[in-house]
Parts: structure tokens; C-alpha cells; sequence
């Protein structure tokens, strides 16, 4: 009985001090740009791997979703006689969940687990603590310009993935079930607003940044410098950062809708 | 040095098709305009304006020529005032009577303008008292089964 009581007095010590660690993390990641000139190209190289190495699988899920969409609404308006909204149907979704959603899981995914392996190497190979040895802020060397990166690229993607998703949608309901692309188009526009959709669709996806970015950095910078522990933070980022942000989707929605 | 410009040029490709994608967003789907018509306000006291929402059209035989700015009760609490913005190159005469309407049988409703042939023109913030307020499809029926 004791010991139970004991392990939970344990992990619940160990959670708030990792949520702790965390925070600072964070904290010490958003300050970590000093020298602007120096960390510049090192975030450019990042927004290359992040960003755009992810832009194939984005856009590929991005068509796909809005083709899926575009069918399914299509198949449930035309009992209704109403599938001429059929457009708004796959604009709003897109904007307001799937794409912020979606393309953040994506590169938890693509990029997260590959920027906490890659860290996580670091740590095992002691490059970040010949790093500290030479007197080199890893925060502003490793950590600062990855993260400001992530929070970069993931709005972006989402953007694409919406663009391409939207198009998907009109090219299955236009070409191919023959809904006429001006009620597709101009349903859309009547509908869809500027600041309570589009505004918010990217308040999302920078929210969803920050969360995938920092779980991806804090599990690979405090992984075991093992084999195992490096598989397992990897795991830990996939799993955490989807939970995360569908759990933060959730809140946002509530807020901002 | 090679490796490094072609890693700064497809970052920049990606940065530009973020923000083309941005645009497109903005003015293909969202229909944001540039062009942001002046407008002057008008207000109208309806009995009812059940359905209506602020941003809602205004239009003239169809024709959009404002929307829907506020709507609100009247001061002594009875009946609702609708304040419109109405674009400023049309001139609605004093005698100009408004009804609230629907767009299809269920679609969403508008306030629709029947000018007038007065040659006062109504001046930014005055009120149209003439009004026909929202039809309700349940009222209809309960007539037609009293009948």
C-alpha cells in the first residue's frame, strides 16, 4: 500500500518537474537568437529540412483530403438537392480543422521525429556538450534557430495543404461530378470569411508549431544517450505532439469559434 | 557555397508559394476585397427580424448595395433596429421602404430595398420606418390551418 502511495508521490514529482524543465525549455528556445547574422543561415538550412522537404507529403495528403471531401459531400448533398455547396462544404473544413490539424500531425511526423533523432544523436556522440566545452550556447547554435523554423514552416504548410485541398475538391466536384464551378467558387467566397476562418486557421497552425517543435527539441535534448533512448524519444515525440495538438485543436476551437 | 544559394533558393520557392498561397486564400476563397467601398449608415425599425444576421446582404432587386451592420432593439425596447451600411454612390429616396427576405425557401434572409419616388434623399443615419418584417414560415402554416 505504502509503495503504491510512494510511486504515485514519485511520478507525480517527476511530472511536474519535466512539465518544469519543459517550460524552461521554451522559454530559454524563444530567446535564443542573439546574434541575427550568425544563426540566419542555420535557419534557413532548418526552414529547407523542415519545411520544404515536407512540402511533397503535404501536398499530396492536402489533394487527397479535399478529393475525399469534394466525393463524400458531394454523395450526402445530392440527397438534398443542395450540392451546390458542396464548395463551402470542403472550404470550411479544410480552413477551420484539417489542415491546421493534419498538417501538423504530418510533420510531427516527418519533421519532429527526425529533428529528435538528429538531437538526440547529438547528445549520445557528445557533440552538444563539446558544444558547451567550447563556450557555445546550444540553445543558440542547435535549438533557437530549429525552433524558430518549425513555428516558421508549419503555417505555411498548412496553407499549401488548404490551397492544394480546396483545388482537389474543385477538380472531383467541377470536372469530375459536374457541379458548376461558378457555384462552386462563389458559395465559397459568399461563406468563408477573412478574419473567422482564414485568420484563425493560421492562428491555429502557429499554436500547433510551437507545440510539435518543442515537444520534437525537449525529447531529443533530454533523451537517454543510448540506442534505446533515442528510439524511444522519437517515439514519445510522434505520440505526445499528435495528442497535443489534438487536444489544443479542441481548446481552440472552443476559443475561437 | 554551390550547395548553399540552392538551399537559399528553394527556401525562398517555399516562402513564395506560402505567401501566394496566403493571397490566393484571401481573395480567391475568403473574396476579401481591396477596393473597400464608403459607405453611409441607415437604420430601420422592423417588428420582427427573426433570421437576420449582421453581415447580411442589403439589396435593391436583387442587386447587393450594403449589408448588415448591427441590429439591435429600439431604445424603448419594443421593436428591433437594423442599422445598414449603404454604399455611398446610391441615393435612396426619403419614401424608400424596407422588407426583410428570405433567398430561397430556406436559404438565409436579406434585407431587401424598395426605393421610393420622393426627390428628398435619406441623409447618412436616418431611419426608414416603412417596413415589412421577416415572414415566418410558421405563422404561414398556423393561418393556413386556421382557415
Amino acid at each position: 500500500m505504502i509503495k503504491i502511495i510512494q510511486k504515485l508521490g514519485y511520478s507525480t514529482l517527476e511530472l511536474v518537474t519535466n512539465i518544469g524543465l519543459a517550460s524552461i525549455f521554451l522559454f530559454n528556445s524563444i530567446w535564443a537568437i542573439p546574434n541575427f547574422k550568425k544563426s540566419f543561415p542555420i535557419f534557413i538550412k532548418q526552414v529547407y529540412f523542415l519545411g520544404v522537404l515536407s512540402l511533397l507529403i503535404i501536398g499530396l495528403s492536402g489533394l487527397f483530403i479535399g478529393m475525399v471531401l469534394g466525393l463524400q459531400g458531394y454523395t450526402i448533398l445530392i440527397d438534398f438537392g443542395s450540392e451546390a455547396q458542396v464548395g463551402q462544404l470542403v472550404a470550411l473544413t479544410l480552413l477551420r480543422e484539417l489542415s491546421p490539424v493534419v498538417s501538423a500531425i504530418l510533420f510531427a511526423g516527418r519533421a519532429g521525429s527526425a529533428t529528435t533523432a538528429e538531437i538526440g544523436l547529438m547528445k549520445a556522440t557528445e557533440q552538444i556538450s563539446s558544444l558547451e566545452m567550447m563556450g557555445i550556447d546550444p540553445f543558440h547554435r542547435i535549438i533557437g534557430p530549429r525552433f524558430w523554423a518549425g513555428v516558421f514552416s508549419v503555417p505555411v504548410l498548412s496553407i499549401i495543404f488548404s490551397i492544394v485541398g480546396i483545388w482537389g475538391g474543385a477538380a472531383i466536384v467541377v470536372e469530375l461530378l459536374g457541379v458548376s464551378d461558378g457555384l462552386y467558387w462563389g458559395n465559397m467566397i459568399a461563406v468563408v470569411d477573412w478574419q473567422e476562418d482564414i485568420v484563425s486557421s493560421i492562428i491555429k497552425s502557429v499554436v500547433f508549431a510551437i507545440l510539435v517543435i518543442w515537444v520534437a527539441l525537449y525529447q531529443g535534448f533530454y533523451c537517454y544517450p543510448t540506442a534505446e533512448g533515442i528510439s524511444s524519444a522519437t517515439t514519445k515525440t510522434v505520440v505526445f505532439s499528435s495528442l497535443l495538438v489534438l487536444c489544443f485543436d479542441f481548446l481552440l476551437t472552443a476559443l475561437l469559434f | 557555397m554551390k550547395k548553399n544559394t540552392n538551399i537559399y533558393f528553394l527556401v525562398g520557392l517555399f516562402v513564395c508559394i506560402g505567401f501566394l498561397g496566403l493571397l490566393i486564400l484571401a481573395f480567391r476563397v475568403g473574396g476579401l476585397a481591396f477596393t473597400s467601398q464608403r459607405s453611409y449608415e441607415i437604420h430601420a425599425i422592423f417588428s420582427d427580424v427573426s433570421g437576420l444576421t449582421t453581415r447580411a446582404d442589403v439589396s435593391i432587386a436583387g442587386v447587393n448595395v450594403g449589408r448588415v451592420l448591427d441590429i439591435d432593439l429600439e431604445d424603448d425596447a419594443q421593436r428591433a433596429k437594423v442599422i445598414m451600411a449603404i454604399n455611398e454612390n446610391i441615393q435612396l429616396p426619403i419614401d424608400t421602404s424596407a422588407s426583410i427576405r428570405t433567398s430561397g425557401l430556406l436559404g438565409s434572409k436579406y434585407v431587401g430595398l424598395y426605393v421610393g419616388a420622393d426627390e428628398e434623399i435619406l441623409a447618412p443615419g436616418d431611419t426608414i420606418f416603412d417596413t415589412q418584417s421577416s415572414l415566418q414560415l410558421e405563422d404561414l402554416i398556423g393561418k393556413f390551418l386556421v382557415q
